[in-house]
C-alpha cells in the first residue's frame, strides 16, 4: 500500500492486457459462447481498473460503480444466453458465420 | 510481499485468460474463465475491497459460470466443431488485438503520474462503508437496477419459450 502510484500503473498495464485479450477473443473466435466469455473478460478488466482507481483516489464511488456493472453484466448474460439458446434451436449451430442474413 | 502476490495473481489471470480464448473445448474455456475470475477476486483482496471480493465470487463464480456451464451442457456443445475455412480473418483479428494492446500500453506509458492520495482509508471497501453509500447516495440507481433485473428475467423467459402461439 505504500507504493500506491506504482501499483496503479501496474494495474493499468494488467487491465490493458486483459482487455486486449478479450478483444482478441471476440475477433478471432467464431463460437458465440467463447465470444460471450471474452466480453465478460473485458468487463472484468474494466472492473479491476475501476477498483484500482477507486483505492488510488480514496473515493468509494468507484466501487459502487463496479457493483452496478456486475449487476448489468449478470442481466446481460441472462438475456444473451437465452438468445443463444434460441439461435441454436433455429440454426442448429453456435457458429456466428451462420448468422449472415444481414450481410450483403 | 504485495508486489510478489500481485505478480503471481497477474500471471495466473493473464495465462488463464489466454487459455480461455485458445482452448478448443468450450467446457475448458469456462473452467479457465472461473480461474481468471478467482485471480481477479484475489486482486480485489489485494486492493482491500472486501465487499467487491464477496460480490464478485457470488455473482461470477456462483451465478454466471453456472449459467454458462448449464447452457453448454444443455446444448451438448462440448465438442470441437469449429470449422476454420480460412486463416485470414483469424490472423487479422489477432493482429488487431495486438495493435490495440500496443496502443493502450503506449497511452499508459505516456501518462503523467498524479500524486497518490495520502490518506489511505483501510475500511473504504468494507461492507459497512459501501452499504452506507449505496443506500444513501446511490439509492435511486440501486432501486432502478431491480427493474433491470425484472425485465431481464422476463426477457429471458420470453426468449426461451418454444413457441409463443401455442402456450
Amino acid at each position: 500500500m505504500q507504493v500506491l502510484s506504482n501499483t496503479v500503473n501496474n494495474y493499468l498495464v494488467l487491465a490493458s492486457i486483459l482487455f486486449a485479450i478479450g478483444v482478441m477473443g471476440v475477433l478471432v473466435r467464431r463460437n458465440i459462447i467463447i465470444i460471450f466469455m471474452s466480453i465478460e473478460l473485458m468487463l472484468n478488466a474494466i472492473n479491476l481498473l475501476l477498483v484500482a482507481f477507486s483505492v488510488f483516489h480514496n473515493d468509494a464511488s468507484g466501487q459502487v460503480f463496479v457493483f452496478f456493472i456486475m449487476a448489468v453484466a449478470a442481466a446481460e448474460v441472462t438475456v444473451g444466453l437465452a438468445i443463444l439458446v434460441m439461435i441454436y434451436r433455429n440454426t442448429g449451430s453456435v457458429d456466428i458465420n451462420s448468422l449472415n442474413k444481414l450481410k450483403w | 510481499m504485495d508486489q510478489l502476490v500481485f505478480l503471481i495473481l497477474s500471471i495466473i489471470s493473464i495465462g488463464a485468460a489466454l487459455a480461455v480464448i485458445f482452448s478448443k473445448n468450450p467446457v475448458y474455456s469456462v473452467l479457465f474463465l472461473i480461474l481468471t475470475f478467482f485471480s481477479i477476486a484475489g486482486h480485489y483482496v489485494l486492493l482491500n475491497a472486501q465487499f467487491l471480493f464477496i460480490v464478485h465470487i457470488i455473482v461470477y463464480a456462483g451465478a454466471i459460470m453456472v449459467l454458462f456451464l448449464f447452457v453448454i451442457m444443455l446444448l451438448n456443445l462440448n465438442k470441437t466443431n469449429e470449422t476454420s475455412k480460412s486463416m485470414l480473418p483469424k490472423i487479422a483479428g489477432a493482429i488487431s488485438g495486438g495493435l490495440l494492446l500496443i496502443v493502450l500500453l503506449g497511452a499508459v506509458k505516456g501518462l503523467n503520474q498524479a500524486e497518490a492520495s495520502q490518506a489511505v482509508n483501510a475500511d473504504m471497501g468494507s461492507v459497512k462503508n459501501l452499504g452506507k453509500i449505496l443506500f444513501s447516495e446511490y439509492l435511486l440507481p440501486f432501486e432502478v437496477s431491480s427493474a433491470l433485473f425484472l425485465s431481464a428475467m422476463i426477457g429471458a423467459v420470453m426468449l426461451g419459450k418454444k413457441n409463443l402461439k401455442d402456450h
